[in-house]
């Protein structure tokens, strides 16, 4: 299967499941911001992605792409530093134009999945997952998502603030990694000529953003309105 | 101006392939700056044999920067500081009084040392053997201007043409990847009309050829493109996953 | 003395028939070897350069099973990828009046009438099919808007007929014959052998007791192994012997040994003397200097040459007061427009190379060592803007700026004659193959097709011509006859003998243990060979040389050090045995040089000058190709003459003033 025996597809692979994920985050983003407007539109779209069979294929199909990141992120890897051989250089130094994040993708997919479980815990498995079963997860009621992450950013006095500012860490990480990301994604995919090279590094760097920006609103949103209930 | 400069020198000295490699620094004495880094190393190859001492391998050949055998990892930079050029073009003038300079051999797995300086790459013979040409034979083919090839493909062509094999993309890889030169070599081929036919058979080919060898996956860091001493685009490698990519959805 | 013997036209298998029906008749008259045969015969190729490349992978394809080797890590990196400018060929694309008989013209004119009319009359001949496969394989010609192949002109010649590839043609081609070899070798019709260098040839008895090629011995650079190869034949293509000057624009690696040792098997080495000294290469700048870089002839196309008129500008350029920039138009005697006024900057190599040692001799020279010459482009710049010849010549002025740390849009380039290509070599007769039967040489290594002055764009044609369309063809009317003939096992006796000599040489050379490396010892060959075998040679000079030479060989063979072992990796054996030949050479070509006593094309004798100092040929007694034939290693080789009769041709002095 040259999907997982060439390196092209292997990278084909990482490609489609990163793109599609930017995908997910948009739409995420933008639900979320929601929040900034109307708590009450919000909830109306939580309680449409709830319990629903398309919200759980939805989860599912997106749990499956953040899987196959992730493991085919470590496969290569190994296979990397295998290639590398068994001397590492002496001396190593900056290439002119090629960015640091590019060279450390894999520890910043790494934060960006470890906060990741941080996030679930806060959020999905007291919203979705204890209104798929049922169980009381917490002393939330699960529709009211929007009355959960006021507590959780801005009602929980000091730690609501430390949370926002482990969130704005966890988000410049995630901005890092689809900086070189996206674009990365799309070069795989062999969009890119001798003119579309620099193009597309810049539309990479847009989409970046776009994909984290609305999550760093919410957050900063609501860092301000917890800083002002202290 | 080139004025004269004492310099240490930090080369790594391996006996042989499966020899213990380690580092030795030289000093070096009333150096030219207009002098090359490898008459650099001449000279201190001469003081080597004066001191009846082994002479430090490496390999050199046209010192023009063409041939592509000069392979030198000099102070974190395949060929050296300077951009765009290879080891046998790096003068000296980038280098102060009193500085040491670290040189070490390209490391990938897929270039062994041969000895101090110098490594094997007929890895990259190999990817050309699998793939890398026009299937035509001598003789037989038709008047040169019989195909019009517009002015700008022939020149990209000519440019993804310009690569010399020196493997200096695989060594400044930290993925140990080939891509920059296999893809050179396709997009050359796959831009011109005469390669257009065997495109699709020539990408699976080669980059077969090139995972079966252990070089590792692009990750599109670009480190590659930025010390290649001809400045071959990473747009080709584009092209090569276009090609690729294409060529498996048709099979 | 006995009488000189004689190379006949018959002998050097020259076909009858009119100039231009020559190699048609030789191809329809050949014999040819069926593919079955062809399956059951080993060809040797030494040389992965476009010679050697092209006729491993043409053989390869016609089905003979090929066995090449080179010195370098991969046949890529022979030293015909550093050519720059081009590649002639009389396709007349640019309709200026070009044909495959003016080319012959050129070319033969080029060489000072030193060259054999048919091999020369054939090499124009398949030069068009050159630009025709290589086009096939996916070289990337420079081509029109119209997307058609572009041309720009040359040295020597008056119209435009140098296809090109930027600055980069040799690299190109030979990057195309490289890849049709790769073919090869991946399909298991060439075995490759990299890092190998031959250091002898084998012959065998024939059942008449005429020795023939039947192998080579090599040395293993990576383990030091020597081993022991079989062939059919034995084609060498192992390029010139220039390096024996230490400072030349080969590469380190360029040696003359391969010919050394086909001589002292009896090839004959023919005109030895004649060596390409290059107008265009980049002044040497210190005594550490390992090379010499060219910069491409393409450049005199648009630059123009110059040197101040008045001594004391060029005192001050000298003594680094002032910059060329400096010097008023007026000040400036552009001396080739001057002295050639219908060639003007684009006379040929010799001529123009003679003519800036002219001026650097009377003082003129423009930069501290008083040894170099202005290359200006400052009126390109202004007809053609600074894009324009940045598109044309950016590459050479980016590689000139890093060696010399200078603009060279702002201030002209400074040039200097370096040897740069040899037009002697091993003689070969018109089947390319020696006076050894079996053993063929192509390329710059033979002797064949530029006489007595190479032009510019032709060292890529011959090479091509040679292993492409010729080669494969002559080398079957010798191997039709050997069909019959098995494979010979390398344990034959005549394979030990020579492994046993060339160990012995190996350990001589390791036991001397003396004070002196060997670069030291060939520096000081190169100063011998520039200031007495150089550009102006007298009988004097070169009679000094010859003393100076033997002098030094008795160094070498007493006082030469070489560290480590023979049976590893040891690259101060590999330049000592090279150092060894290089000595051999030096002398072989004073002996030549002085044997010539007249002036042609890249030999110039100081006696032999007209009034205004043009070279001065003597046809009615040097109108031969002077042929060495060893005779022992303590004896004075000896001469043999294959007479050049100019049937078709008439030969004039060569003039490139009107």
């Amino acid at each position: 299967m040259w999907l997982k025996d060439s390196s092209i597809g292997r990278k084909l692979v990482m490609s489609l499941s990163g793109l599609f994920l930017v995908l997910f985050l948009l739409f995420h983003g933008c639900m979320n911001l929601a929040l900034v407007f109307s708590e009450k539109a919000y909830n109306t779209i939580c309680s449409l992605l709830g319990a629903n069979w398309y919200a759980i294929i939805g989860s599912l199909v997106i749990a499956l792409f953040v899987l196959i990141h992730f493991c085919y992120a470590f496969y290569l890897t190994i296979q990397n530093l295998r290639a590398r051989g068994n001397d590492r250089y002496a001396m190593t130094a900056r290439q002119e134009g090629v960015q640091w994040a590019s060279k450390n993708m894999l520890v910043l997919g790494i934060c960006v999945i470890g906060f990741l479980v941080l996030h679930l815990a806060n959020f999905w498995f007291k919203m979705q997952f204890a209104e798929l079963t049922g169980i009381e997860t917490s002393a939330f009621d699960p529709q009211d998502g929007a009355g959960l992450v006021k507590f959780m950013f801005a009602g929980n006095g000091a730690w609501s603030i430390v949370l926002c500012l482990l969130y704005l860490v966890w988000l410049a990480a995630l901005w890092l990694h689809l900086s070189h990301g996206v674009w990365s994604a799309l070069q795989t995919l062999g969009w890119s000529s001798l003119i579309w090279l620099k193009r597309i590094q810049v539309i990479g760097l847009i989409l970046a953003t776009l994909a984290v920006l609305p999550f760093v609103i919410v957050v900063v949103y609501y860092l301000g309105m917890g800083v002002g209930m202290m | 101006m080139d004025s004269y400069i004492n310099i240490k020198v930090r080369v790594w000295r391996q006996a042989g392939p499966k020899a213990q490699g380690h580092f030795e620094t030289y000093e070096l004495k009333h150096i030219f700056q207009g002098a090359s880094f490898l008459e650099m190393m001449d000279i201190l190859n001469e003081q080597l044999i004066a001191e009846r001492k082994d002479p430090i391998a490496f390999d050199h050949d046209c010192r023009e920067g063409i041939c592509g055998m000069c392979s030198m990892y000099v102070d974190g930079h395949p060929h050296g500081p300077d951009s765009a050029i290879t080891t046998c073009q790096l003068h000296m003038r980038h280098f102060h009084d009193g500085q040491t300079i670290t040189v070490e051999p390209w490391r990938s797995r897929a270039f062994p040392v041969i000895k101090d300086l110098m490594v094997d790459r007929q890895a990259y013979d190999k990817i050309m053997q699998a793939g890398g040409f026009i299937s035509v034979n001598t003789g037989g083919v038709p008047d040169a201007n019989a195909i019009a090839i517009p002015k700008p493909v022939a020149d990209e062509a000519m440019d993804a043409a310009s690569c010399i094999g020196c493997g200096a993309c695989a060594a400044a890889c930290k993925n140990g990847s080939a891509m920059l030169f296999v893809s050179a070599k396709v997009s050359q081929l796959a831009l011109l009309p005469q390669g257009k036919i065997e495109a699709a058979k020539r990408a699976k080919a080669m980059i077969a050829k090139m995972d079966e060898l252990g070089f590792g996956n692009c990750t599109n860091t670009g480190a590659c493109a930025a010390e290649c001493p001809k400045s071959v685009s990473l747009a080709n490698i584009a092209r090569l996953n276009r090609e690729f990519i294409c060529a498996k959805l048709k099979d | 003395m006995k009488d000189t013997k004689i190379i006949t036209p018959e002998m050097a298998k020259i076909p009858q028939g009119p100039l231009e029906k020559k190699w048609t008749n030789y191809k329809d008259h050949q014999k040819l070897v069926n593919p079955a045969n062809k399956r059951r015969l080993d060809v040797i190729v030494v040389g992965t350069g476009l010679a050697g490349a092209s006729a491993a992978a043409s053989l390869a394809e016609m089905g003979f099973n090929v066995l090449n080797f080179c010195i370098q890590d991969s046949p890529r990196r022979a030293h015909s990828i550093a050519a720059q400018g081009g590649i002639n060929a009389a396709k007349n694309y640019q309709n200026d009046g070009d044909s495959v008989y003016r080319l012959y013209y050129d070319t033969i004119k080029g060489g000072d009438y030193r060259a054999r009319e048919a091999n020369v009359y054939r090499l124009a001949e398949v030069s068009n099919n050159i630009i025709d496969q290589c086009v096939a394989q996916g070289v990337p010609f420079a081509r029109e808007y119209g997307g058609l192949l572009d041309n720009r002109s040359f040295g020597g010649a008056q119209v435009s007929r140098t296809f090109y590839a930027k600055g980069q043609t040799g690299q190109q081609l030979l990057l195309g014959a490289y890849s049709a070899l790769s073919r090869q070798i991946g399909k298991g019709k060439v075995k490759m052998y990299t890092r190998y260098e031959m250091l002898d040839i084998v012959t065998v008895k024939d059942a008449n007791g005429e020795e023939r090629a039947r192998g080579i011995i090599a040395r293993n650079l990576v383990t030091g192994r020597i081993e022991r190869f079989f062939g059919h034949a034995v084609v060498i293509g192992t390029g010139g012997y220039g390096n024996t000057f230490f400072l030349s624009t080969n590469a380190m690696a360029s040696n003359g040994s391969a010919a050394m040792q086909m001589y002292r098997h009896g090839a004959y080495f023919a005109n030895p003397c004649y060596a390409q000294i290059h107008p265009t290469c980049i002044p040497k700048h210190g005594d550490f200097q390992s090379k010499l870089t060219l910069m491409s002839e393409s450049l005199r196309n648009d630059g123009r040459i110059w040197v101040p008129k008045k001594l004391e500008d060029a005192k001050r350029l000298q003594a680094g007061e002032i910059k060329g920039r400096d010097i008023p138009e007026e000040d400036r005697d552009y001396y080739l427009e001057r002295r050639y006024p219908a060639f003007g900057n684009l006379v040929p190599r010799d001529v123009a190379s003679r003519a800036a040692k002219e001026r650097c001799d009377k003082g003129f020279g423009v930069n501290n060592t008083g040894l170099a010459v202005f290359l200006d482009f400052s009126d390109a710049i202004q007809r053609l803007g600074k894009d324009v010849v940045a598109q044309k010549y950016g590459n050479l002025f980016q590689m000139y700026e890093k060696i010399v740390d200078e603009n060279p849009y702002e201030n002209p380039m400074m040039i200097f004659p370096a040897i740069h290509y040899t037009m002697g070599g091993i003689w070969v007769d018109y089947e390319l193959q020696t006076s050894v039967k079996g053993l063929f040489c192509i390329g710059e290594a033979n002797f064949s097709d530029h006489g007595a002055n190479r032009l510019g764009a032709s060292a890529l044609m011959q090479g091509l011509a040679d292993g492409y369309f010729v080669l494969p063809y002559t080398i079957q009317n010798y191997l039709s006859d050997q069909i019959g003939v098995p494979r010979m096992s390398t344990d034959l006796p005549e394979f030990a003998e020579a492994e046993k000599k060339v160990n012995d040489k190996i350990a001589r050379l390791m036991a001397i243990q003396g004070k002196r490396s060997v670069d030291s010892i060939h520096k000081e060959l190169g100063l011998i060979m520039w200031d007495f075998v150089g550009m102006g040679r007298t009988a004097e000079s070169l009679k000094t040389a010859i003393a100076k030479i033997d002098e030094l060989k008795k160094e070498f063979w007493s006082n030469v050090y070489i560290p480590g072992e023979a049976s590893a990796l040891n690259n101060e054996l590999e330049k000592a045995l090279r150092l060894a030949d290089f000595i051999e050479i030096g002398k072989l070509m004073a002996i030549d040089a002085l044997n010539r006593e007249e002036s042609c094309g890249g030999h110039f004798r100081e006696e032999y000058q007209t009034e205004e100092g043009e070279a001065l040929r003597q046809d009615d007694k040097f109108s031969y190709v002077a042929c060495w034939k060893y005779t022992g290693e303590d004896s004075e080789p000896e001469l043999i003459k294959e007479p050049l009769d100019y049937e078709f041709t008439e030969r004039k002095t060569r003039n490139y003033k009107a």
